[in-house]
């Protein structure tokens, strides 16, 4: 007789962790709109199958609050079942015996918390306040709007030109999202229901390698209204409304600070990332609608600068698009240590190619955003011996996308995780020799999702360098703004989401300057807005649109299929210099990937409502 | 063109043809039940769905364009399956007691049912309950609705009113109106369009004929019944009756068998209209008020101004609708040339509309010091009522209209289809202005002569533009059908990019022909058809022209006195306004 044997999983067991996947990648897909009723309805039967059946909370309980929740989707219940869904939640989660239960009953009162007028909606209306918006989910997801299934069947024909004038339709800077988008658009790709997103940036990447952008004409402009709107800022936000107005037949006049335009395109992100003659095309599309620009031009009251209330006067309407630019300090003694520099400092040096020596150096850059792995990468290009990277938390809690963290590491940069800044140690010349940090542990996961750092109970510890890059974030230098009456709230230009700024007629504002450092996608959404908006303010309303013809879809079945993801050179090769690094996929690849593309646009809810949208 | 193969016949048709139309070509019928060509193109009942060689799903072949080289099943094993399945999942939450819908008999998933042979069911049934307001003249009776989306799609693309809207999501998924309002708050015109494009019994009328039979009941009532134009050509679209049957005259003798005491025509009232609206209009024009004068004959266009439009209200013709002077002359002057007191007079219209039900029951409708129509019943209500007498129409003998206010010229029979009110009017304003007769069809150029093209909803209404000299001067105008056509001409009106001295609007695609009271033929349009019929019978007539009618001329020389003298004002006119009704 044997006592014991190895288990191993059945075909039952391998089925389900099958199904797991699957679900998985369901949520992951799950579109934006739906009834959040509805949903903590089938997260209750998942917990409920879930039960061990032992105790009377998980095993009645969960199941009562099932019938509770169908009785307020099915127009049954009153303000009394909620009353009743809310205190046995609340019993529940205070009396089940293990996390299978507990957790479950949390769900439902962190729903309550955050939905409660949509449970009152559905007793008091009798059906949900969430308006069915079953749109195309990237679309849905880009701040921009940029129709997405269209440029990638475009792709797919191979039609790259046309890609290019589609995506223009919303996004004047088809060559900047290619390169470097954050791609929120992926985020709820309906393809990870049967695999993985589609990758949309890289087949974006592919229209314009293949339709360079300043090859492609700008659309025919409208017959001009005589009207003028100044232009704060020429970086994307400012850029786009700048674009859009020139095509609704306004005069758009971009007043630029720096020595050229871009703003973070050129300021902020390095050419290895995104190569400035690529940059270069987008802006000569734009600039070929007649956008005027006067470079080295800061507003405000001091010598050589233009006042707003002079702009006020000459233009019909103003787009402050200023951006963040200004460095945060770290707070901590020794900062004001020469070797010490801002990020902001640095990529604004690079952007101008006015590039640092670090040949030999030993340098550190404190932070764990996009802009701390750029300076690193930067920094590693720019000849440093070694290039730290100090931050208070983990490497998985960086704010940085993954991949550039991934990249850094590869170039060669040493990583020191849970390390908060402490102090700095100078020489007698006062030269930077030394950052002390702080090691903590990870403790507590705070409301957001994130865990905390706490202080370990161990020394300071000392990192050698010779220079030390502060990326902590940056600032809006909003003060002139301020002292010419426009309202500021935390720093930021206080603007309504329609770009209207409180109480000044005629003033829009928008992209970081508006919101706090953010995306670029999400700053050349504000131009479109406010370039819709302040044509509506001057009385007119011109119509964006493209009429470039959409392939239908094609009738392949969609079989499971792995995402093309774009090549970089490989690092040993790409740390030497600021080439570009990122490779564009083959036409055997984007075919294949255009061709994973699940076409909401002609299928589902879209079919209905929320599809295409030609104009706007 | 494209090569393609469909059950093994082999055929090439042009580029972007749906597999359904090519199969159709060659005369495959593959069953269909949310599709409507150019207004509900979104493939949700997956009914017509076909097996493709070599792919694995199935597609919809009313939206997949064929592609070369294409080989299509029809009915293949896993076809037939399928679309067995989806219908039974249809029936599931469908109430299925058809043995009492008004739909029975003309419903396409009753047919789809048992062309499928489904006589038992898997599924247990769920049907959806929805509150509804049933004083109201459109009903819905979610019981019925298979969410096809038909309703909302014709409310917002042919109509542009949008009072439909889905409603949740997930299983619990609905149709209601916008933002779950009652139906009286949500702006709805009643054309009635949702309700002839609804492939179920799930939108109807109000159905007032248990009042009517109470009515008919009473000894002490007479009832006086009017007709509308649209009505005698579209009462007898049965496939068992021959043509040729359908006569006015015989029309007149089935409802007399009924038993209702007096038959008039509408048309008669339509040739008052004229008088008083042509007069109106050229009023207007001498003392230069702002124009266009937009007519005022269609409720569902007059609810649509007075609730989304109420600036323009000013430019409406102040001239009541044929069915409403027709009301107030019953009880006044008919009841003062027969001699019955106008209490006992029980006054039923019957129209090819369903807006008409809440035109009769405004406030502002009582100038004979009654409610000037009692009832109103659409075509199909009438329908209902010839059948439940079980009269047979090839056995009657024709009968003529009661006098003395029951003959019409062929200038009030057309005001039936779109461009008939415009025509009818030019006729008589020429006279007016010129003293001399214009020839019967000089202004024909307001009519929808279109061939093609107008076999669906969408395409069915239109824009006409049309100018005529009279007496030296230009008179613009232009006739529109189908709200959401009218809209534009308002868009075009008020940016100021067109100007017209005399807009003709009906709110239904074709005019009242195409009414949303008329009877329902699935994914057909028979409003041109029965637009032609007017016109027919406006050929036919020996008087063509409103003023002509000596009936009319008596009308006036012992009643009247002149078109907008003070007691046609009091009678046939109307401040339009918005009435609580409108709620």
């Amino acid at each position: 007789m044997s006592r014991l044997k190895v288990e191993t999983p059945d075909r039952v067991q391998l089925t389900v962790e099958k199904l797991y996947k699957d679900l998985e990648r369901h949520i992951i897909a799950s579109p934006p709109g739906l009834c959040p009723v509805d949903l903590q309805l089938s997260f209750l039967k998942v917990c409920q199958a879930q039960t061990c059946g032992k105790c009377v909370p998980c095993r009645v309980g969960l199941t009562q609050l099932q019938h509770l929740l169908e009785d307020v989707l099915s127009g049954k219940a009153t303000m009394k079942t909620l009353a009743l869904i809310e205190k046995t939640a609340k019993n529940i989660e205070a009396s089940a015996d293990c996390a299978i239960g507990y957790e479950a009953a949390h769900m439902l009162v962190a729903g309550f918390d955050g939905f409660r007028e949509d449970y009152e909606h559905h007793v008091k209306e009798g059906c949900c306040s969430v308006h069915a918006q079953h749109a195309i989910p990237c679309v849905a997801l880009c701040p921009a709007k940029v129709d997405i299934p269209g440029y990638i069947s475009l792709v797919g024909e191979k039609r790259y030109a046309d890609a290019v004038r589609l995506i223009r339709k919303d996004n004047p800077f088809p060559t900047a999202c290619a390169l470097i988008c954050e791609h929120p658009c992926e985020a709820r790709c309906r393809r990870s229901m049967i695999d993985v997103s589609v990758n949309i940036r890289g087949l974006k990447r592919m229209a314009v390698d293949h339709a360079h952008a300043d090859t492609v004409p700008v659309p025919e402009k409208c017959e001009s209204t005589g009207k003028k709107v100044a232009i704060i800022g020429g970086g994307p936000s400012g850029l786009s409304a700048a674009y859009y107005l020139e095509l609704m037949g306004h005069h758009a006049v971009v007043f630029e600070e720096k020595k050229k335009l871009g703003g973070m395109l050129r300021y902020g992100i390095p050419n290895y990332r995104f190569p400035r003659e690529r940059l270069d095309e987008d802006l000569q599309a734009i600039l070929s609608t007649g956008v005027e620009v006067h470079l080295n031009t800061r507003i405000g009251e001091g010598e050589g600068e233009i006042s707003l209330k002079t702009l006020n006067n000459e233009y019909d309407a103003i787009y402050i698009a200023i951006g963040a630019h200004t460095d945060k300090k770290i707070g901590i003694e020794g900062e004001n240590a020469k070797g010490v520099i801002s990020a902001v400092e640095l990529l604004k040096r690079i952007g101008d190619d006015d590039m640092p020596d670090f040949t030999g150096k030993e340098v550190v850059v404190v932070g764990g955003g996009n802009v701390a792995m750029d300076c690193t990468r930067s920094a590693i290009r720019l000849g440093a011996k070694k290039v730290g990277i100090a931050y208070r938390r983990r490497q998985k809690d960086m704010t940085a996308l993954p991949e550039e963290v991934e990249g850094a590491i590869a170039e060669g940069a040493e990583l020191y995780g849970l390390k908060a800044p402490h102090h700095i140690e100078a020489d007698e010349n006062g030269n930077v020799t030394a950052l002390w940090v702080e090691p903590q542990i990870i403790g507590p996961i705070d409301a957001w999702g994130r865990a905390r750092p706490i202080h370990a109970d161990v020394p300071l510890m000392r990192i050698p360098c010779d220079i030390i890059i502060v990326a902590i974030g940056q600032g809006i230098d909003s003060k002139a703004f301020e002292d010419a009456g426009i309202s500021i709230q935390r720093g930021a230009i206080a603007a309504a989401m329609t770009g209207e700024v409180q109480n000044a007629g005629g003033i829009f504002a928008g992209g970081d300057c508006a919101t706090g450092p953010a995306t670029v996608i999400r700053a050349i959404a504000a131009g479109k807005v406010a370039a819709a908006n302040i044509d509506e303010y001057l009385g007119y309303k011109h119509i964006i649109s493209c009429d470039v013809q959409i392939p239908e879809p094609d009738l392949a079945d969609k079989v499971p299929c792995g995402k093309v993801q774009l090549a970089e050179e490989e690092a040993g090769i790409r740390k030497q210099s600021f080439e570009p690094m990122e490779l564009c996929m083959s036409e055997q690849e984007a075919c294949q990937e255009a061709g994973r593309c699940l076409r909401c646009d002609k299928y589902g809810f879209s079919a209905l409502k929320g599809g295409r949208r030609l104009r706007w | 063109m494209v090569n393609l193969k469909i059950d093994d016949i082999e055929l090439s048709v042009e580029e972007g043809t749906t597999i359904m139309e090519a199969a159709k070509k060659l005369g495959i019928y593959i069953p269909h039940l949310c599709f409507l060509k150019g207004i509900n193109e979104i493939s949700a009942c997956k009914v017509c769905v076909v097996e493709i060689q070599g792919k694995d799903k199935l597609v919809t072949a009313c939206s997949t364009p064929v592609s070369e080289g294409m080989v299509v099943f029809t009915n293949s094993a896993k076809a037939r399956s399928v679309r067995k399945s989806n219908v039974e999942l249809i029936l599931s939450q469908h109430d299925c007691l058809c043995a009492t819908c008004v739909r029975s008999g003309n419903c396409p998933l009753q047919t789809l049912a048992g062309h499928l042979g489904i006589y038992d069911l898997p599924f247990e049934r769920q049907v959806t309950e929805q509150a509804w307001d049933k004083e109201f003249p459109l009903i819905r009776d979610s019981k019925k609705c298979i969410k096809c989306m038909r309703c909302l799609q014709i409310c917002s693309k042919v109509q542009g009113c949008d009072i439909w809207d889905v409603q949740n999501t997930g299983a619990y998924t609905n149709i209601s109106t916008v933002d779950n309002m009652p139906i009286s708050q949500a702006k709805c015109t009643l054309c009635g369009q949702c309700i002839t494009h609804c492939p179920t019994g799930a939108l109807k009328e109000r159905n007032d004929l248990p009042a009517i039979y109470d009515i008919l009941a009473d000894p002490d009532k007479v009832t006086v019944v009017q007709i509308a134009p649209a009505v005698r050509t579209a009462w007898l679209e049965r496939n068992d009756v021959e043509p040729g049957i359908d006569t006015e005259g015989r029309l007149v003798a089935a409802l007399k068998r009924i038993g209702f005491d007096y038959v008039l025509d509408t048309v008669f009232s339509a040739d008052v209209t004229i008088m008083e609206e042509g007069n109106e209009l050229l009023e207007r024009l001498r003392s230069k008020k702002q124009m266009p004068m937009f007519t005022s004959c269609c409720p569902g266009w007059v609810s649509y101004l007075t609730m989304y439009h109420p600036e323009l209200l000013g430019q409406l013709s102040t001239t009541k609708s044929p069915q409403q002077i027709f009301g107030a002359l019953i009880k006044t002057y008919f009841a003062e040339k027969t001699g019955v007191a106008p209490e006992n007079i029980c006054s039923i219209a019957i129209m090819p509309c369903v807006s008409k039900k809440r035109e009769a029951a405004l406030e502002s409708m009582n100038a004979s010091g009654y409610q000037d129509v009692d009832y109103v019943l659409t075509t199909r209500e009438m329908v209902r009522l010839l059948r439940a007498e079980h009269i047979d129409p090839r056995g009657l003998k024709e009968k003529p209209f009661d006098s003395p206010i029951g003959d019409g010229t062929g200038a009030g029979a057309i005001f039936g289809v779109t461009g008939g009110v415009m025509e009818a009017a030019l006729r008589t304003a020429y006279k007016v202005v010129t003293g001399e007769e214009a020839d019967e069809d000089a202004f024909k150029a307001v009519r929808d002569t279109r061939t093609q093209g107008r076999d669906n909803a969408i395409n069915l209404g239109g824009i006409r533009t049309a100018e005529f000299e009279i007496a030296g001067k230009v008179l613009k105008t232009c006739v529109v059908s189908g709200l959401k056509n009218a809209e534009e001409v308002i868009q075009q009106i008020q940016s100021g990019e067109a100007h017209y001295d005399f807009v003709e609007v009906m709110a239904c695609p074709g005019g009242c022909v195409g009414g949303g009271g008329q009877p329902i033929h699935e994914e057909a349009e028979w409003a041109p058809k029965r637009g032609e019929r007017l016109y027919e019978l406006d050929k036919e007539r020996k008087l063509r022209r409103s003023h002509e009618n000596p009936q009319v001329q008596k009308l006036y020389k012992e009643f009247l006195e002149t078109p907008l003298s003070e007691k046609a004002e009091h009678l046939l006119h109307t401040q339009h306004m918005w009435e609580k009704n409108y709620r």
